[in-house]
Formats: C-alpha cells, structure tokens, sequence
C-alpha cells in the first residue's frame, strides 16, 4: 500500500505520457502476438529502456548514499568490449559473461574505495573513470567494432522469452530482485541511513565503509549487465559509443523516479518507472513523428521542474511563505471574532 | 613556498619533462611548427578550460560548455545560412546569449540551492537540444570572412605558423588571469571556493559572484564555439562531446583544486598544452592508438587529484598538530 | 559605557536560548562572556554581529541604538568578531585577506603592491613582520588569529568580540595574542572575551559575566571572584529538588569489577588514564568543556582509537578499535552531538531505534516488522517519548525525545557498558529528572555507566565515583561520601596549568 503511494506520481506521469503519445501516435498500445512473442511500441519500450533501466538499479543505491556514479556509461563500454572479446575468443557464453560481470565489480571496487577509502567527493572520484573508461574499451576492442557471431550471447539483447524481449526479463529480474533484497534484508535500511547520516550511523555500528563499497560495486554489475545487453542487441562492442551518455539518463531516471540526490530515501521500483517515462518519451517523441532533436530539450526541461521540486531553499521558502500565510489568516481570523 | 602552488610546480615541471622525452625521441616536436600546431589545434580548449578554471575555482562545475561550444558552432553556421548579418554582429549575438544562458544556469545554482553539477547537467541537454533543433546536419561555412579569419596566422622563425585562433586563446588565457588574480571579483571566487561561509562572512555577496562565474563561463564556452567553427570551418550538433571532460581534465592536470578556492590560471595553460603534447605524441609515433591519450590523461587526473588529497590532509594535520 | 544590551531576548522552536539578557562592555576593558555549552553566549553573540535576528531587546552601541542584518553590518557599525576557526580563507594570503573587500585598485584592477604595503602597515602595530604574499594558511593559527583581530579592528574599531580564540594555541601562542589584545584595550576598544580556560580568563579580563541556561546569572570584577566561586555561577547549583537531595550509594566494595582500562591513551588527545568500572557502577566524569571528557569516552567507544594500553574485562583484553569492536564487547555509546552523531534524522523513531540491534545482527537477519514494532512501542512507553507515532521521522521531535529515542536505540542493544556524554543536555527539566531515573534503573538491573555532565548536581545525584578530569587529564577520583559538589568543584578548579 505505501509502496503504491510511493510510486503514484510517476504511474500517474507514465500514464499521462503513454495517453499523450497515444493522442499523436493511435497506434502506440496496439499489442500483437506474432510467432510467440508480443510486438508494439510499448514492448519495444520495454526492450529499449533495459539498459537505463539497469543502470538506474545501481544509480539508485548510490545516490541513495548521497553519492553519483558518473562512471556507469564507461563501465557499459568496458563490460560489453571485454563481453564480445571472450566471445569472439571463443571463451564460451558463461565464461564471457562472468568475466564481464568481473569487469564491472572492478569499476564499482576502485569507485568505492576512492570514495570510501580515500575519501574523494563521488563526482570527482567517479569522473576519473568516465574519463579513461572510453580508452580501457578501445584498448580491448583496439579501436574496432568488435563484432562476433554467437547466437546464445545474440539472443540476450534480441532475443523473446515468454512471449518478451530477452533485456525486459533481464531489467525487470534486476530491478526487482534488487528491489526485494534492499527490502527483504535489512540492507535498504542501513543504505539509507549511512546516506543521511553517516557518521551517526556508523556510532551506531553500521558497518558504513563496507557497504559504501558494496554499493558502488552494485553500480558496477549493474552497468555491466547494462553493457552486455547493449553489446549483444548489436551483435558488436563499440567502444566509442556503447553507454555514450547514458550515466545522464540514469541520473535523471533515479530523480523522475523522486529520489533525492541529497541521499536518503530511496524506491528502486520508482527508479525503473523514471527510466520507462524516459523511454516512453523517446519512443513517443519518435512516434509520434516529431523530430528525435527535441528529445534533449524535453530532458532539460524535466531536470529543470525536478530539481525545483527537490531544492531545500526552495521547499524552505514554501514553507515560509504557508507559515506566514497561515499566520495572516489566523491572526486576520482573531481580529474578525473580536470585532 | 606557499604548498597551494605546488600543484602547479608539478603541472610544470611534468610538462617539461615530457617534452623533454618527447623530443629526445623526435627532435622535430620542439620546431615552431609543432607548437605553432599545438597552440591551434588546442585554441578552443584552452579557451573553454579558462571558463572551467574560474568555475572549478569557485567551488562549482559546468558540463555544458561541451554541448555550448557545438551549438555555437550550428547557430553561427545557420545564421551565416539564412541571413545576411555580418559574422561579427552574429559573433556579438552568440556570445551575448551564451552568456545570459551561463548567467541563468548560475542564477539557479545558487537560488535553487542545488548541486551545479545537476544544474549545468539540465544546461548540457538544453543547448544540445538546442543544437539538433537547429540543425542536425553539419553546415558548412562559406563566408569570406572566415576564409581570413582562417588564413591570418603570424609566421613564426623555423616556418611555424602561429593562427589568429592560437592568438586569440593566449590573449583569452591571459584576460583570464587579469580577471581572476587581479579584480576584486576574481578574489571573490577563490573566496567562495575556500569556503562558502566564510566568504559570506567577509562580505561576498555569493549569489551575485556565482551569477558571474557561470555567466564568465558561457561567454568562455561561447568564444571557444567561435573559435572552433573558425578551425572546422562548420557547425555540427554532434561536435565537441565530452570536451567538459577534456576541459575539467586540463584545468585539474593545471594544478587547480577540484575542490575549488586554490589553483592558478596560467597552469590551467600548462595543463591544456600537456594534453596537446600527449596527442601530439601519439601522433609523431603512429603506431600507438589514439586511445591511449583518453587513458593517460585519466590516470594524470588521478594523480593530481590524489596529490591534492594528500597536501590538503598534510596541511590539515600540520595545523592540527599545533593544537 | 561603549555596549549596552537590554533585555536581550532570543527564541528558538522549544528552547529560549537568551532570556533577558543585560550586558555592559566598557571602552577600554575586556569582558569575559563565560558559561557551559547551551547556556547562550554563542547567541548573545550571534544576535550581537547580526547573524541572528533578536526577538527583543535593545543594543546600544555609542549612545545610538543598533539593529545589525549581518555581518558585514555589523562590521561597519562598529563590531568586529574573531571565532575559534572559520574567520578568515587560509587559500588567500595575509594581504588578501586582510584587504578583502577593500583591495586598492588602478585602473580597475587590484593594485597588488600598494594591497601589500597597506596590509603591510595594518599589521605593523601588532608586531607581526611577515610575508604577507604567502598563503594565512602557511602560517600558525596563532598568526592567523592575529590576523584575523587585525581585520576586525581594521574594519570595524570599536567594539572586538573574541570567541574562544586560544581553543587551539600553544602557551606561547596565547601569550603572543593576549599581547595584541592588551595592546587593543589600551588603544581604548572594548573587548568581549569568550573562553573555557579559566586561567586565562582570570589572567587578561577586567570584569566577568556568567550565562546560564539563557540567563544572567552574575557579572562582577574579576578581582572579586575566585575561582569555585566562578564555576559554581556556571555550573549552577540547584537543580529540581527531586533530582537534588538524592544521592547514590557508596560503591559496594564487593562489587564485581567488569572493566578495566590500564594506561588507555592517545597521544594529543588525552593522557593515559587507568579506570575500573564496576558491574551496575555509575561512574561520573566531570570536567570543564574542553578538559578532555568526551575525550576519555571517545576512546573507550573507538571513535578514535588508543594509542597505548589496553582495556580487558574479567575474562580477555577487549578490541576497541572501532565502534563496531566496542559494540561487539557489549558496549553502547550516546553522544553528545545529537544532530551529527546519534539521529539519523530522515528515519522514523522505529528505525533509529532498531538501527543498532540491526546493524548488529547483521545486514541478512533483517528484524521482523512486528518485532521492529514491538521494540519501538516498548520503548515509547517505557521511555515516555513524545510522538504522534513511532514512524514519524525523528529530526521531527524535540531534543529531548530524540535523546530519549537514541538512549531507546542503545538499550535495545542491552551493553553490559553504557556511555553517556552529556545525556542531559538541551532537554527540558522533566525529560531530564526522567533520564536520570532511568540510570538508576539501568544499573539496579546490572549495567554499567559511564556520564560525562557538565551538571555536577546530576552527577552527585546519580554517580557512585566520580573522576574528574582537566587539561586532557584525569586529576581525581572522588568515591563514596567525597562525591559532593563541593569537593568536585574544588577538583575542577585547582590551578590549571597554564594553558
């Protein structure tokens, strides 16, 4: 029930957004079952919204602990390069995929002892590596679009399972899995705290180090999951741009989804809806006929509204504003009873 | 020896140092053309990582000078297009808007009270954004005034060619250090980078300051998006991503404090010119991959900012120990 | 008179932080603002510079009435402040920083040579001949303080409030800057002097004026009063009658030993202490701010961890080398710092309070909602806190309910060992006769505790030993009919050796 109360203002924004794109684009909810799978547009959502999707997952911890992973992107690119490199190699699908898994525990490892270790602000800490991650992929891809022919590896980005696209299993496993063991343990809980207090929480004998880590390392898979459903969707790693900007979709996913980035509270379902609103409005932008450039200014402009609704000087002066307000009519109120 | 400047002496002395190994295996790389080249081809960047300077100074960021600088580049190329205006009077109008749009983003930086980075994030997407409704396709420049603006170079001894646009960075380089060691403005920026409270208390007015910062900003990203329309001869939506990066990189390898409130102008130069150096290595080698300038200058950044994380935990336990 | 405040009067949600506040500066005099924390001398300076806005009262400054919006106002009206740190940017130099604002500029930009040779000559008549293009960061705090006071005289030139200045200087550090301030009272301004160094109050200040608890408790010559005397005005002695009156038994001197602490120190931080505690033993630590009490318990708790010596119970020597160490020995810990150091404040009432026992646990054992519940509840109605729910957020209650929820947290835990720094503090007078209440259950029931007070009525009344503590040492223990306030105050207040 709260979770519902959590998550209503973005279901009430996908659904304004999906009647929306309807309205331009009749076809949009048109579902059809062909050869065992489901095709429309919203099932392409579905399927294109999986890597912002798993980034958020990640994205959300970490900015849940009042941190930022600028990094994610990069990570896609190294993950997906090493990914069809062991493919291409001939290292068989579960190697390939583990030692990509491994790639991106490492990005999240030297991310979290930068922050938590060495103690450097997560922007700058992560910024190191989105700075050098696109070099290390190019480095293994050595400047190529590493491409390989491996249909269990093909069939992670584009292939249908139960009538879904292989990637919208894989998000919604992720996102609901995570969901489920932050909620289930009691990991969501002291994410949360080291996030608004750290140095309260760790008197209280969180282990806050580890676990500043732990989520950093989390970002990592999750990028890296990210990385390889891009990678086998185009049956090829592209250094340059596998995960280009996306680290800013993720972001702006884990705030549409009222995450604060002051760290604190956190709902990784919201996150996954944030990241479907933002699909949506690719696909519909799309659609929908208008042109793809005004993708970006739409961005803009809903990091704009959410950052007005986040700003504590702003929610400050609200509050002002209603107190004194409030002040004016009850003292308004008391002068009309004396008269 | 004042331990704020050490950063620089590095960004120095690494500086000539590679140089050094540079030239000892290619004595070409210290003819005037070389750096004639270097200066050129690094003009834009240079002149965008002096706008960086003063905002890392302050304690801030600004990711949107990369998507500024391509939409520069579309809005001159398609004003030249569709109308008849002078290059310099569109010159005039960018660098105007540029900078009422470094000025909005700064305003709301201090009066939403949020993280800049979110900030000129939001600012990265708008002016890209912006880029693409203007034209998604790259557009030629065709003015004859660009065609001199192109050709003036000043031909330095040892037939090195020293562009109009290389000028323009030097003297922009040097404007930025007028304005950020020698006006009471500059010294409100090192202020507010040293300590938000503090420079309240000795009078800075920070919503005023940060305004400026970001409005210097833009017109910085706006003068580098001139400039590179002049070195590509075009516009194109899709130029210069991730060069925030790239700047955020040279103005760190130049000593400056990620931090804010310690650095130097004339080392963010350096720090372009090692980047420069780097590619221009790359190059005269042929055999190593380009992307290796990528990885290099991260682990520089990683050495800069652990070196400032050390000297600002020295002189915190310095002063501490006199307690 | 120079500075003449009436009736100064400043309210907080749930606290009165001054409360009819009168106070006199003299030119030519320096006033010493004495009291502990809490008891409103940084808000009597806060409404005096600006950076608070009165709700009633008057200032009066040179005969005209002032109402300063900030700072900087204040400044130009006449009333400079140097605080303990945060005064000046150690990224800018001496020259910087003593011309901010004010830089002599040609042709619009800064003229750095004459900014030099007139920051030059503003330090001239403090006998400071320094290089005034390095960084104030390169320099001793003690140079930058003095830099600092250059600055506010320089700017303002009649009235120099000094908080805490000396917190962090060596003794002949201190003696360079009572010098310039000797030197500032003789040219006439008047100086407020805020410190917890008794010795040095005693040694630089003309008159002295105690705040407690928001009030004026005295203002006298600092010839007239000696030392007892002054810390008896500022640690109050009359607490309510049912907390006054009782005292705690006598240890037992059967009592099972439960821990000892041999030689446990740090260097810098406190000397080595030894310290047996005894099972349900309450030991108190009394001590001026600042004297090294937190210190001790810090140590205990591996907030910072030992240098030297060990700490063993009847069976082992104990790992204290973390929080997460001493909480695993059966130790707990409620800070003085509430907001930093023991709310999590977005967290409802529930989690703060579970976040110990969970934390402990183990991250995989989650405790079930309804035990969450009942552990909550229990001790909302044990402990009386005040709240519409257990899941309301706790940045939401008052002091003294979030006090009583984080002392919950701890004695969810059910530590053999309970440390409690200044449990009193800030919360109003029935929470408090309530937690000391609690104590005294607590150790029927077996547990032993450590509290650190600046209130030696609570200790008296709670405390079967009391160490007490003073320059970041342990100088006495007083046990079974020693423990009164007198013998503890003629303990804090022997000599000080100069700071």
């Amino acid at each position: 029930m709260s979770l519902l109360k959590r998550i209503a203002p973005q279901l009430i924004a996908l659904a304004l957004l999906v009647a929306l794109v309807t309205v331009f684009y009749p076809g949009f909810l048109k579902l059809d079952l062909s050869g065992g799978r489901l095709v429309g547009p919203m099932i392409d959502v579905l399927k294109r919204g999986a890597p912002v999707a798993l980034l958020a997952v990640g994205m959300t911890l970490v900015i849940a602990t009042r941190g930022i992973d600028l990094s994610v992107g990069t990570t896609m690119a190294i993950c997906g390069a090493v990914a069809a490199w062991a493919v291409a190699g001939g290292w068989g699908l579960v190697p390939a995929l583990l030692l990509a898994l491994a790639a991106g525990a490492l990005a999240g490892l030297w991310n979290g002892l930068l922050v938590a270790v060495v103690g450097i602000q997560p922007f700058v800490a992560t910024l190191i590596l989105m700075t050098m991650g696109r070099g290390i992929a190019q480095l293994i891809t050595e400047g190529r679009i590493l491409t390989f022919n491996h249909a269990g590896f093909a069939f992670l980005g584009s292939g249908t399972l139960l009538g879904l696209p292989v990637p919208a299993w894989l998000w919604l496993a992720c996102g609901l899995g995570m969901a489920a063991l932050m909620r289930r343990t009691a990991l969501g809980l002291l994410v949360e705290a080291i996030g608004i207090n750290r140095r309260a929480s760790a008197l209280a004998g969180v282990n806050a180090t580890v676990l500043l880590i732990a989520v950093y390392v989390v970002s990592g898979l999750c990028a890296a999951l990210a990385g390889i459903v891009v990678t086998a969707d185009i049956r090829g790693a592209d250094a340059n741009n596998a995960g280009l900007w996306l680290e800013l979709d993720a972001i702006l996913a884990v705030v549409i989804g009222g995450n604060s980035l002051l760290g604190g509270r956190f709902s990784i379902i919201a996150s996954l809806l944030g990241a479907l609103i933002i699909q949506t409005i690719d696909t519909g932008i799309l659609l929908a006929g208008f042109p793809s450039e005004y993708n970006l200014v739409i961005k803009a402009g809903l990091v704009l509204v959410i950052l007005v609704l986040q700003s504590p000087r702003i929610a400050g002066e609200w509050r002002l504003w209603r107190d004194s307000h409030r002040a004016s009519r009850e003292a308004r109120a008391a002068q009309r009873s004396r008269t | 020896m004042n331990t704020r400047a050490l950063p620089l002496y590095a960004t120095v002395v690494i500086f000539l140092l590679a140089y050094l190994l540079c030239w000892l295996q290619f004595p070409n790389i210290l003819s005037t053309r070389v750096i004639g080249n270097l200066l050129t081809d690094n003009a834009y960047l240079g002149i965008v990582a002096v706008g960086m300077t003063l905002v890392i100074l302050s304690g801030g960021i600004d990711l949107s000078v990369g998507s500024v600088i391509a939409f520069s580049g579309v809005f001159i190329a398609v004003i030249l297009r569709e109308t008849s205006l002078h290059p310099l009077v569109v010159f005039a109008l960018l660098l105007a808007l540029t900078t009422a749009f470094g000025a909005a983003m700064g305003f709301l930086i201090d009066r939403l009270a949020m993280p800049a980075f979110i900030v000129t994030l939001a600012g990265m997407f708008l002016a890209r954004g912006a880029a693409y409704m203007l034209s998604i396709d790259s557009v030629p420049i065709a003015h004859p005034f660009y065609k001199t603006l192109q050709s003036a170079y000043w031909l330095m001894p040892g037939k090195g060619r020293l562009a109009l646009i290389g000028v323009v960075m030097l003297l922009t380089v040097l404007a930025g250090m007028v304005v950020a060691h020698k006006t009471r403005f500059g010294a409100s920026v090192y202020a507010l980078g040293g300590g938000e409270a503090t420079a309240r208390l000795m009078g800075v007015r920070q919503g005023r300051t940060t305004m400026l910062v970001y409005a210097f900003s833009g017109l910085m990203a706006g003068l580098s998006g001139i400039v590179f329309s002049v070195y590509t001869g075009s516009g194109y939506s899709l130029a210069t991503v991730g060069t925030e990066l790239t700047a955020i990189a040279a103005v760190v390898i130049g000593g400056t404090l990620l931090t804010g409130g310690a650095g130097y102008m004339f080392g963010t130069l350096v720090g372009v010119l090692t980047m420069g150096l780097i590619q221009t290595y790359i190059v005269f080698d042929g055999t190593l991959s380009s992307w290796w300038t990528k990885i290099v200058i991260g682990v520089l950044l990683l050495v800069f900012i652990l070196l400032q994380k050390g000297l600002l935990k020295l002189s915190r336990d310095r002063l501490g120990g006199q307690g | 008179m120079l500075l003449t405040i009436r009736s100064l009067t400043k309210t907080f949600p749930g606290t009165r932080a001054l409360d009819a506040v009168d106070f006199d500066l003299a030119a030519g005099e320096v006033h010493a603002l004495l009291g502990e924390n809490g008891a409103g001398k940084s808000t009597l300076i806060k409404c005096l510079t600006g950076a608070y806005h009165r709700d009633g009262g008057t200032i009066t400054l040179d005969g005209a009435q002032i109402d300063p919006q900030s700072t900087v106002e204040a400044q130009e009206q006449g009333i400079g402040t140097v605080y303990q740190e945060v005064n000046l940017l150690p990224n800018l130099t001496v020259a910087q920083n003593l011309m901010f604002g004010r830089e002599p500029r040609r042709w619009g930009l800064v003229d750095s040579r004459a900014m030099r040779a007139e920051a030059r000559e503003t330090l001239r008549p403090y006998g400071l001949d320094i290089d005034v293009d390095r960084d104030l960061g390169s320099y001793s705090v003690a140079i930058q303080q003095i830099v600092a006071i250059a600055r506010a005289v320089a700017l303002s030139g009649k009235v120099l409030i000094l908080d805490e200045p000396t917190a962090s200087l060596d003794a002949a550090e201190v003696r360079m800057v009572f010098d310039v301030v000797r030197g500032l009272r003789a040219r006439g301004l008047g100086i407020v002097f805020v410190s917890h160094f008794l010795d040095q109050v005693f040694g630089l200040t003309d008159r002295i004026t105690v705040l407690r608890n928001g009030r004026r408790i005295v203002t006298e010559r600092t010839a007239d009063l000696d030392r007892v005397k002054l810390i008896e005005h500022m640690l109050g002695r009359a607490l309510e009658h049912e907390v006054a009156g009782q005292t705690a038994e006598p240890v037992a001197s059967d009592r099972v030993p439960l821990l000892s602490f041999q030689n446990f120190g740090r260097r810098g931080v406190i000397e080595p202490y030894d310290l047996t505690i005894g099972r349900g033993e309450v030991v108190g630590l009394a001590g001026l701010l600042g004297s090294g009490r937190t210190e001790t318990a810090e140590l205990m708790f591996g907030v910072r961890t030992a240098t030297q010596g060990e700490a063993s119970d009847a069976k082992a020597r104990l790992d204290l080398s973390s929080p997460r160490a001493a909480i695993a020995q059966g130790f707990g810990f409620v800070p003085e710092e509430r907001k930093t150091d023991g709310i999590v404040a977005e967290l409802s009432i529930r989690e703060n309070v579970i976040l110990g026992l969970q934390a402990r646990r183990g991250w995989a054992r989650p405790i079930p909602r309804s035990e969450q519940n009942r552990i909550a509840d229990d001790y909302i109605k044990r402990l009386d806190i005040r709240t519409s729910g257990r899941e309301k957020p706790i940045g939401e209650l008052s002091g003294g309910n979030q006090q009583k929820a984080i002392l919950a947290r701890w004695l969810a835990m059910n530590p053999r060992f309970l440390i409690l720094d200044e449990p009193t503090r800030g919360i109003d007078v029935g929470a408090h006769a309530e937690i000391l209440r609690l104590i005294r259950e607590l150790t029927e029931a077996g547990m032993s505790i450590l509290v650190i007070s600046s209130e030696i009525d609570e200790l008296v009344a709670v405390a079967n030993r009391v160490i007490v503590v003073r320059d970041r040492r342990h100088v006495a223990e007083l046990a079974g009919a020693r423990v009164t306030g007198d013998e503890i105050m003629r303990a804090i207040a022997a000599e000080e050796v100069a700071a």
